[in-house]
């Protein structure tokens, strides 16, 4: 079937601020699919309210809306535009939820709008617990046993009869918001409530537990034609239990025969021909280790986190062929780089996923695992073999380590490892290599020595049988539960497949042969065969990396790269998409162009999203213009910078120094940019530049001395700017001593982090105490940061500096003040109460400190105006910053391109920019944070400098109300002008607090608040209905919140005195568990009032 | 554990260095490779692998072990398997021997540790060719004028097929492989119950296990006849329909089955599969060509041209079927490979001849092809409604 010519204008849902489950793979797919859609010719509209995004760009749809993704919105549009199709299966389960609602509510009808793709009987059928069983019991797929209930009875005498444990889940919500597994029915209390009240639909489905079953999912995609094919399998190391985003995936499926491969595809395939879906779909299985019993866990009618990871994984893109199919065109009539879309893809590497959890921010939250997703963010990586690729992406994560061991197991107990690997936890697979570690090191000493002749494969090393001097036992390890099996017990108690933790082992065994040879290079080859980081194996061999950096160059030890080209080399092609490992056969070219290579921004994570691939996108771009060969290295299987077409060559590699080196030394670029990759990049500037490589753009000295706490201050008092007083501490004493100098609160921060990790506000000497000796570590590495709080508006830039001249395309003012993390905190560009002598000083210090700094490209500085407009710098960030990618689309101005021309030599004034500062736009844009507090169980939601939210929302509008009211609700909060509101105050904060409550009594709002707070409010004449505290024993005010009459909670926190209370822990969650929106500062609280009162229609007498 | 170093010297003198599991000796066979990412049980015990040496593409083989029901012949003829990391602690709940174990009871060598992506480029650019396993202290020169000077074989078939005729027993089968085959929807064939007791005559030519439990599992009676039976001796079997096998080598060596289909066309519906759709062909007086190295994987897509459906295959050969040299045969394409244009399928509806190229039993691949034996067995329902 050639493409429709019946439908000319598409309008494509993207997914909106990016949440836990739901994050940069929906840029990566959207940004695929509109493409896709105008190579065919189509006219597409796109609504997206997230401004951090490719998908957002001008280039990549022909008009482009980022409205609130509310159906009230998305009809507005539709009406406006009248498009012909809407494609819903891109922006993740937003987007669909949105498309369903539309037709449901006769929108589409209406409009003559079709839906484009899976039509929306069949995703109700896929979504829809019932109704999916139903259709497998037809077509005779197995599902597990479970009954929907729609309230907690139901629930209850549902799990009863299925018999425990169970498995909760919610309908219709995203990653698994709200679901959980009780194995009693006391823990089946705790989250069925919570459960039903997170699905929109308050209905929940009770299923038989699985727990211990592999996890394997098939990516499968389908066309009109009916011919259906699978891109590729994936098995998650973790049993099932642990929800899919938060295990690590290998791809392909590495244990299962091909009957089982077979068996689950043709299943997969099945069913995806049975819901009729057009496109891609991602099913899940449980596949019991013990047998072929099967079943089907869940199928996603859509692109998914895992059809992105999938198209990485196999080159196979798979957003782009979805949006084809969707247009009429047959699999077969699709042509990918080098075979028709109907063809299934081979591998030959193994890839890993590994997710990024946000655990290291966040020490009151959880760490552990279960089916509600919690990950932020994944990196995935390549390798010949297993080994290899899982060390890849331990590395990879940046979470401190650089190998299958983390320091925090050190000092556990053989027992005390057993119990921890036990549960589903962020780092379990590193105590499971502890555990081998010291398995293996003991009984290797007692009754070994080992003559090895190479380490690279777990064939030399002698078996359990062996130990036991008992040489004809049969050599499959399978069959061998020996006494000596530390494989079949790890694999008992973790449920993990025994073929995984053989080859953990294989790396612990390794790191004994590495230890015992100091300096051999036939082992050290071997050690990099197996994965082994550079820096490992310097800290084995007691020498620095770079030792063996150079040690590997004199010996010749250096990576091949091999292509991904989804076809294990079957047909000549040139796909420019590659990985490391040690072979023998380079293929990658290296051209005779100038390149430039640019360094990604690796996973996702708090304080470092999306909006830095906005940037590294953006300079291979203007890289590309320019006329130089762009190359990419990043990790980060969920975006648009790792597609392959994206950038003229792709290095999908970790992001430490080593690897890096190991391209720049082959490809020779005339320099690497590290400014435009977070924090990930710059920190490589400094290890890069010590090899040798030309950082270009803001050099290292120029990073240094924004970043160097001493250099910094120096600068300052140089240009003649004011920063607030502080000082850097380097022990306990001192920091005391200091705060008591400056004067409390004081603001404290340890030094090189980010997202303002750990930085709390300190008001008495106890707290600083307390916060140096248990909340960072203390000493001359690593001094931490004392600075005099100063209460005032924060104010925020981003600028470009050519090294002649600066451009400040805008100025963007914070409507928290300071104290609540500027990632964290409502923007709103243009400034909207601040002087034009206020921002003439800004732009002055602006301006001076881009020049003093010695800054070529994008810089962010942060500053606070005082009540008596001085200003204050706090902080310069000498790269790309989060604010970019909103600041550009609200100002029209690419400040990403700009400074990469500026990077490449282009100056400002050549690129026809004269004026520091130009006229601010007309248009009010108002950035609002997205967070993901439901999803991290214990987590206190009260906003501080530690940054807490995941993604932001975009709202615009002529008036300041307005587009402050589209942000919010863009953001995802539920805005109600009517109902009640708790209020739960800090002493210091009642007076400022007494007018925005009496705002909300006179709009019609019952005021409940506890005993302090509601005799204070009844004094100055507002009925208040008083709640116990939990101190006096009594629930009450929780009830009421759980009770779902409350629309909002205001509770504050006395940052002054430091008076905590733990009343405020308990209602902060519990606001959070029952989906209540609750504001922890009172000007966001202000900012609600306003909108709320622009909205709401007032009464009153005559 | 044997962790011998061996090479691989391939006729046009490039070497590739690895270490020795499996059957520890030197070995001359054709060299080719498979992208499949699983079943290596299935591959190496596919006899159409006679006298050939495979690389698997996929670098981590010998995972699961092997297991009692995955073998696609009773002994095993492949040559060598050549892989980048052998696996030597399986894991899987079937699993009772490990690969290593299994190829040296059947004489297979094996090399580990090897550039297999290197080596699957060169035969990609170059062909597959002639290689020697040798071990690493051999002398390059005389073992490469060894191999120059050795001329293959080309009676594997004589070799592997069953000297006698048999009837299939069903019960000594095992499970099938793919339990549930499946295909496109297409309600013309109706699920097997139908065809009860159909006498299937298999000419075997290396036949993997899987056609003849495919062929049970749809209630036909199989029986199994050595592949140089002559016409007339299946023809007094009174089969209702005859299958040709897949098997090892060039068909044009083949000669007294190609004259069995010759007489037995027309008389009895006949069923072609790999070597037998060659064989088929050749019958048809078509002719058949070398490809550069073959097709052998588990995903190439075929577009079934009756209804524009396109199904992933199961391939493995190294022959096709010349699509000009069908003019004027009686027979028609029916199927045809996507990526290449190759002939997958012919048919000659007035004789009820059907073939394809892929293998509709899959073990190892996917099993989309399924529908192929519902087909087939419709032929046989024609047939027997004409002839009753």
């Amino acid at each position: 079937m050639p493409k429709r010519t019946d439908i000319k204008k598409i309008l494509v849902i993207g997914s909106g601020p990016i949440v836990i489950g739901q994050a940069a793979e929906f840029d990566y797919a959207g940004t695929q699919a509109c493409l896709s859609l105008r190579e065919e010719g189509y006219e597409v509209v796109l609504c997206n309210s997230n401004p951090a995004t490719i998908m957002t760009d001008a280039r990549i749809a022909d008009k482009i809306y980022m409205e609130p993704l509310t159906l009230e919105f998305i009809a507005k549009i539709i009406r406006m535009e009248r498009p012909d199709a809407i494609l819903p299966g891109i922006g993740g389960q937003t987007g669909l939820n949105l498309a369903i609602q539309l037709e449901k509510k006769g929108i589409l009808h209406e409009c003559g709008v079709e839906l484009l793709g899976t039509r929306s009987e069949s995703i109700e059928r896929a979504e829809d617990r019932e109704l999916f069983k139903e259709l497998c019991q037809q077509i005779g797929e197995p599902v597990l046993p479970s009954k929907i209930a729609d309230s907690v009875e139901e629930a209850v005498e549902a799990a009863e009869e299925i018999g425990y444990p169970v498995v909760i889940r919610p309908a219709f919500t995203l990653g698994g918001t709200g679901g959980g597994f009780a194995q009693t029915r006391e823990e089946f209390d705790e989250l069925i409530k919570n459960a039903l009240m997170l699905s929109p639909v308050h209905q929940v489905l009770i299923e038989k537990s699985v727990k211990g079953y592999k996890e394997i999912e098939y990516e499968v995609i389908r066309d009109a034609n009916d011919t259906a094919i699978t891109v590729c399998n994936m098995e998650n190391i973790d049993p099932v239990g642990i929800h899919t985003g938060d295990s690590i995936v290998v791809c392909p499926s590495q244990t299962l025969t091909n009957k089982e491969y077979q068996m689950l595809r043709n299943s997969a395939l099945k069913i995806i021909r049975a819901l009729k879906i057009e496109g891609g779909c991602n099913v899940q299985f449980a596949l019991d280790p013990q047998s072929f019993r099967y079943y089907l866990i869940e199928v996603n009618p859509r692109v998914s986190r895992s059809s992105a990871l999938a198209s990485k994984a196999s080159g196979y893109p798979i957003a782009r062929v979805s949006a084809k199919i969707s247009v009429g065109l047959r699999l077969d009539e699709i042509r990918l780089a080098n075979t028709p879309a109907s063809f299934e893809p081979a591998l030959d590497y193994v890839v890993t996923k590994m997710p990024r959890f946000p655990f290291d921010k966040f020490d009151d939250a959880s760490n552990k695992l279960g089916t509600q997703m919690k990950a932020t963010g994944e990196v995935m990586s390549v390798g010949r073999t297993l080994e290899e690729s899982l060390l890849k992406a331990v590395r990879s994560l940046e979470t401190g380590v650089f190998h299958l061991h983390s320091r925090k197991f050190d000092g556990y107990t053989v027992n005390e490892l057993e119990d921890y690997i036990a549960i589903g936890t962020d780092d379990r697979i590193f105590a499971i290599a502890e555990l081998l570690r010291r398995e293996t090191y003991m009984y290797e000493n007692e009754t070994y020595n080992l003559q090895y002749e190479t380490v690279n494969s777990n064939q030399e090393v002698p078996k359990c049988a062996a130990v036991k001097g008992n040489p004809q036992e049969p050599e499959c390890a399978a069959r061998n539960n020996d006494i000596c099996d530390p494989i079949g017990e790890i694999a008992a108690i973790t449920g993990i497949d025994r073929f995984f933790i053989s080859k953990i082992r294989n790396i612990v065994r390794t790191e004994q042969l590495i230890k015992e040879d100091p300096g051999n290079a036939a082992i050290l080859k071997s050690a990099k065969k197996t994965g082994f980081s550079d820096r490992e194996i310097a800290a084995l061999w007691s020498m620095s990396e770079r030792e063996i950096f150079e040690l590997r160059q004199n010996h010749g030890i250096v990576p091949t790269y091999k292509m991904i080209d989804s076809c294990a080399s079957e047909f000549e092609s040139y796909i420019p998409y590659f990985y490391s490992t040690y072979e023998e056969e380079n293929e990658s070219i290296v051209s005779d162009r100038k390149k430039i290579i640019v360094l990604g921004s690796g996973p996702i994570r708090i304080g470092q999203g999306v909006e830095f691939d906005y940037s590294t996108v953006h300079a291979v771009q203007t890289i590309k213009e320019s006329g130089y060969e762009a190359i990419i290295i990043n990790n980060n299987p969920e975006t648009v910078s790792t597609d392959y077409t994206t950038s003229d060559k792709l290095y999908f590699e970790p992001l430490c120094p080593e690897d890096v080196m190991n391209i720049v030394e082959m490809e020779k670029p005339e320099g690497v940019i590290a400014i435009l990759g977070g924090q990930t990049a710059i920190n490589l500037a400094e290890p890069l530049k010590e090899y040798g490589v030309r950082i270009i753009g803001t050099d290292c000295d120029a990073i240094e001395k924004a970043e160097n706490r001493d250099l910094f201050e120096k600068l300052l008092l140089e240009l003649d700017i004011p920063q607030p007083k502080g000082a850097a501490v380097t022990n306990i004493e001192d920091g005391v001593r200091v705060a008591g100098e400056i004067g409390y609160p004081v603001l404290v921060r340890p030094s090189f982090v980010l997202g303002g990790r750990a930085m709390q506000i300190v008001s008495k000497e106890a707290d600083m105490r307390h916060y140096l000796k248990n909340a960072v570590e203390v000493d001359e590495d690593k001094p931490v940061l004392v600075d005099k709080y100063i209460r005032g508006r924060e104010v925020e830039v981003d600028a470009v500096c050519d090294g002649r001249d600066v451009f400040v395309p805008g100025i963007m003012e914070l409507v928290e003040r300071t104290g609540v993390h500027s990632g964290d905190s409502i923007s709103v560009y243009p400034a909207f109460s601040i002087s034009d002598n206020v921002k003439g000083k800004i732009l002055r210090y602006t301006h001076k400190l881009g020049m003093g700094i010695g800054i070529v490209g994008l810089y962010n500085i942060q500053f606070i105006v005082d009540p008596t407009d001085n200003v204050y710098v706090i902080e310069v960030n000498p790269r790309s910053s989060r604010t970019v990618p909103f600041l550009s689309k609200a100002t029209g101005y690419s400040l990403a391109d700009i400074a990469t021309l500026a990077i490449l030599g282009i100056s400002l004034k050549e690129q026809g920019i004269f004026e520091l500062y130009p006229k601010e736009k007309k248009r009010w844009c108002v950035k609002a944070p997205a967070f993901s507090f439901a999803k991290l169980k214990g987590m206190d939601s009260y906003l501080s400098p530690e940054m807490k939210s995941t993604g932001e929302a975009i709202g615009y509008d002529e008036r300041l109300h307005r587009a402050m009211y589209k942000a919010l609700i863009a953001s995802g909060i539920r805005l109600q002008n009517y109902g009640t509101v708790i209020v739960t105050l800090a002493d210091e904060d009642k007076e400022e607090a007494l007018p925005l409550v009496q705002r909300f009594y006179h709009m019609g709002f019952n005021i409940e608040a506890t005993i302090g707070t509601a005799q204070f409010l009844k004094d100055h004449g507002i009925r208040t209905r008083i709640r116990r505290k939990l101190s006096e024993g009594s629930e009450e005010i929780l009830d009421s919140i759980r009770a779902g009459y409350v629309s909002y909670v205001i509770n504050t926190r006395a940052i002054l005195s430091g008076v905590h209370y733990i009343d405020g822990v308990a209602i902060r969650r519990c606001a959070i568990e029952n989906n209540v929106t609750i504001f922890t500062s009172l000007d966001t609280v202000k900012v609600l009032l306003d909108v709320l009162e622009e909205q709401t229609i007032k009464v009153a007498p005559l | 554990m044997n962790t011998k170093k061996k090479k691989i010297i391939l006729e046009d003198g490039s070497q590739y260095a690895g270490t020795a599991f499996g059957a520890d000796r030197e070995t001359m066979a054709e060299l080719v490779f498979n992208t499949s990412p699983v079943g290596y049980q299935e591959l190496f015990s596919d006899l159409s692998y006679t006298g050939q040496m495979v690389v698997m593409t996929y670098p981590l083989i010998g995972n699961y072990g092997t297991c009692e029901d995955d073998y696609e012949s009773a002994v095993p003829k492949m040559s060598a398997l050549i892989v980048r990391e052998y696996c030597d602690e399986p894991s899987n709940f079937r699993c009772i021997d490990t690969l290593g174990n299994v190829m040296k009871q059947y004489g297979i060598a094996g090399v580990a540790g090897v550039d297999t992506r290197k080596l699957a480029r060169h035969i990609r650019d170059h062909g597959s060719c002639r290689a020697y396993i040798v071990d690493e202290d051999r002398n390059v020169d005389e073992a490469l004028e060894e191999l120059r000077v050795w001329i293959p074989d080309c009676g594997q078939v004589s070799r592997v097929s069953t000297p006698t005729i048999y009837e299939y027993d069903r019960s000594q089968a095992g499970i099938l492989q793919n339990a549930a085959p499946y295909g496109p929807d297409d309600p013309k064939y109706p699920e097997y119950p139908k065809y009860p007791g159909y006498r299937i005559v298999v000419v075997d030519c290396g036949v993997k296990q899987n056609i003849l439990r495919c062929l049970a599992d749809k209630g036909c009676h199989v029986t199994v006849v050595p592949w140089d039976t002559p016409a007339e001796k299946i023809m007094v079997l009174a089969p209702d329909g005859v299958l040709i096998s897949n098997g090892p080598g060039n068909p044009e060596d083949v000669q007294p089955t190609i004259q069995t289909v010759r007489e037995l066309r027309g008389r009895v519906p006949i069923f072609g599969i790999c070597l037998g759709h060659q064989i088929l062909s050749l019958a048809y007086s078509a002719r058949t060509y070398k490809l550069k190295f073959g097709h052998r994987g588990g995903n190439h897509p075929v577009m079934d041209i009756k209804t524009g459906k396109v199904e992933i295959t199961s391939q493995n050969h190294s022959y096709a079927v010349d699509a000009d040299s069908l003019e004027n045969t009686g027979l028609s394409v029916t199927h045809k490979n996507l990526l290449d244009s190759t002939v997958e399928g012919v048919e000659c509806i007035e004789d009820r001849v059907m073939s394809v190229q892929y293998h509709p039993e899959a073990a190892p691949g996917p099993a989309d092809g399924g529908y192929l034996f519902k087909r087939f067995l419709a032929l046989v329902d024609e047939y027997k409604s004409c002839t009753r």
